[in-house]
């Protein structure tokens, strides 16, 4: 008799983990087979994705527009969005987490220029945006500093230009006018910085994984 | 320096206005390589968006994307779009988008996942018959959870709270056609939910049952079937 190997998926992708107010039958699952639920309409699958999600989708979504209404809106547009669409996202190809951070963000960087209310300072408040477990905070402290630290070894004027256009939501042509330079500058320096930025990730990603290994 | 990379870096920080986002797509969608670049891009945009450091969300945020989502339902055949929101407008964005980007992302991401996804074509399987929009679902008597049959017969098994095989048993499953019962796969159980794609396919007037049976399965049940489909 030949019986096929049966798949079982997600099945210890993703440590399990329990939030203390909350059930969280789908812990178990990774992002990506939650998104499939979610094409089918469930409800805690979605759920499971905004705890894992949302506190950096909000995050984002007010950095970016620095009013909590309009913040919680695009966080809202882009889970909706995602709940009705959920069926065309390609499972095995894709990281959930990042396809719902760039709707949160194509949101937000639309309603800001809507608005008018682009600000480039940085945030006063205490970053905190976990809306998971002990264990999710830890993670996304981990992840920001990664990133943080990346980004401070750019060049001064090509981190200038990232972070105005990603965080600021500035157009390529807002910022040359802000900055007083030719619009073949900045996006000169928005390529650059986002290259080196990709490679000092992917140092990292490397280096960490050598060092997890080897010891 | 091809001018259409820089634009590509532009188009994952959203730094593109709308005109220039528009001239950008209709290009994307005839350049492999900036498709590439762009999925590559995105995921370094992605961790920008872990270093934001905004402020956690009112708790109350999710309780209302819940409730909307909860009012739409069902997602699943979109018979009836039930578009009827306020910001109508920017939901078509989202669509166009999501439209747009996933195909890209399907295509760009396919090659360098491709020894991740041999390794998981069984799962990819399940995942993509239970997001197939044409699969209709049947549920199980006795147990919580469901079949879900795609379009092409093709079922994946979804089920909650399982208690674990003893020791030395195996769940097994089967496809029921005019009382013949074919082994259509084995699994342990336990967990809170899991998700399997089944070996053979089910056809329109087939059932699906569970039988417990010794370590490594066996041709044909040894009992009845702990439980069924409807
Ligand atoms: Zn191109």
């Amino acid at each position: 008799m030949i019986v096929c190997a049966p798949t079982v998926v997600a099945f210890g992708a993703r440590p399990k983990r329990t939030a203390p107010m909350r059930i969280r039958d789908h812990a178990h699952l990774s992002d990506e087979a939650l998104v499939a639920l979610v094409a089918r309409s469930d409800e805690g699958a979605l759920a499971e994705l905004y705890d894992r999600v949302g506190g950096i989708a909000y995050g984002l979504a007010y950095r970016v527009l620095r009013d909590e209404s309009l913040a919680e809106d695009a966080v809202q547009e882009a889970f909706l969005g995602l709940w009705r669409a959920a069926a065309t996202f390609i499972p095995e190809r894709a990281k959930a987490s990042t396809w719902i951070l760039t709707l949160v963000h194509r949101r937000a960087v639309d309603l800001v220029r809507r608005e008018e209310r682009r600000r480039s300072e940085p945030l006063d408040e205490a970053p905190e945006a976990s809306t998971g477990s002990a264990e999710d905070s830890a993670w996304l402290q981990f992840e920001r500093e990664r990133v943080q630290s990346a980004l401070r070894e750019l060049p001064d004027q090509q981190r200038e230009a990232l972070e105005l256009a990603y965080y600021g939501g500035f157009t390529q042509s807002e910022l040359a006018e802000r900055l007083g330079q030719p619009l073949g500058t900045i996006k000169s320096r928005m390529f650059s910085g986002l290259s080196r930025l990709r490679e000092l990730l992917d140092d990292r990603a490397e280096r960490d994984a050598w060092t997890t290994t080897s010891s | 320096m091809d001018d259409h990379l820089e634009l590509t870096a532009a188009y994952a920080l959203d730094a593109l206005d709308a005109r220039e986002r528009e001239r950008y797509e209709a290009h994307l969608a005839t350049c492999e390589r900036c498709r590439e670049e762009l999925a590559s891009f995105w995921t370094v945009s992605g961790a920008l968006a872990h270093a934001a450091g905004g402020p956690a969300p009112a708790p109350a945020l999710r309780g209302r994307i819940l409730a909307q989502a909860r009012s739409e339902r069902p997602n699943v055949v979109p018979l009836r779009p039930r578009w009827a929101l306020p910001a109508a407008a920017s939901v078509a964005a989202v669509a166009a988008m999501l439209a747009l980007g996933l195909g890209l992302w399907g295509t760009s991401l396919s090659r360098e996942l491709d020894r991740e996804r041999s390794a998981r074509a069984g799962a990819g399987e399940a995942l993509e018959i239970v997001s197939d929009p044409g699969a209709h679902t049947v549920a199980f008597r006795g147990a919580e959870g469901h079949i879900v049959v795609s379009e092409t017969g093709k079922a994946a098994v979804v089920l909650s709270g399982l208690d674990p095989a003893p020791e030395g048993k195996t769940y097994e499953l089967w496809v029921v056609e005019n009382d013949v019962f074919r082994p259509a796969g084995l699994f342990e159980g336990g967990g809170a939910r899991f998700v399997q794609a089944l070996s053979r396919p089910v056809s329109d007037d087939a059932k699906v049952a569970v039988t417990l049976e010794k370590e490594g399965g066996v041709d044909a049940p040894t009992g009845p079937p702990l439980f069924e489909t409807i």
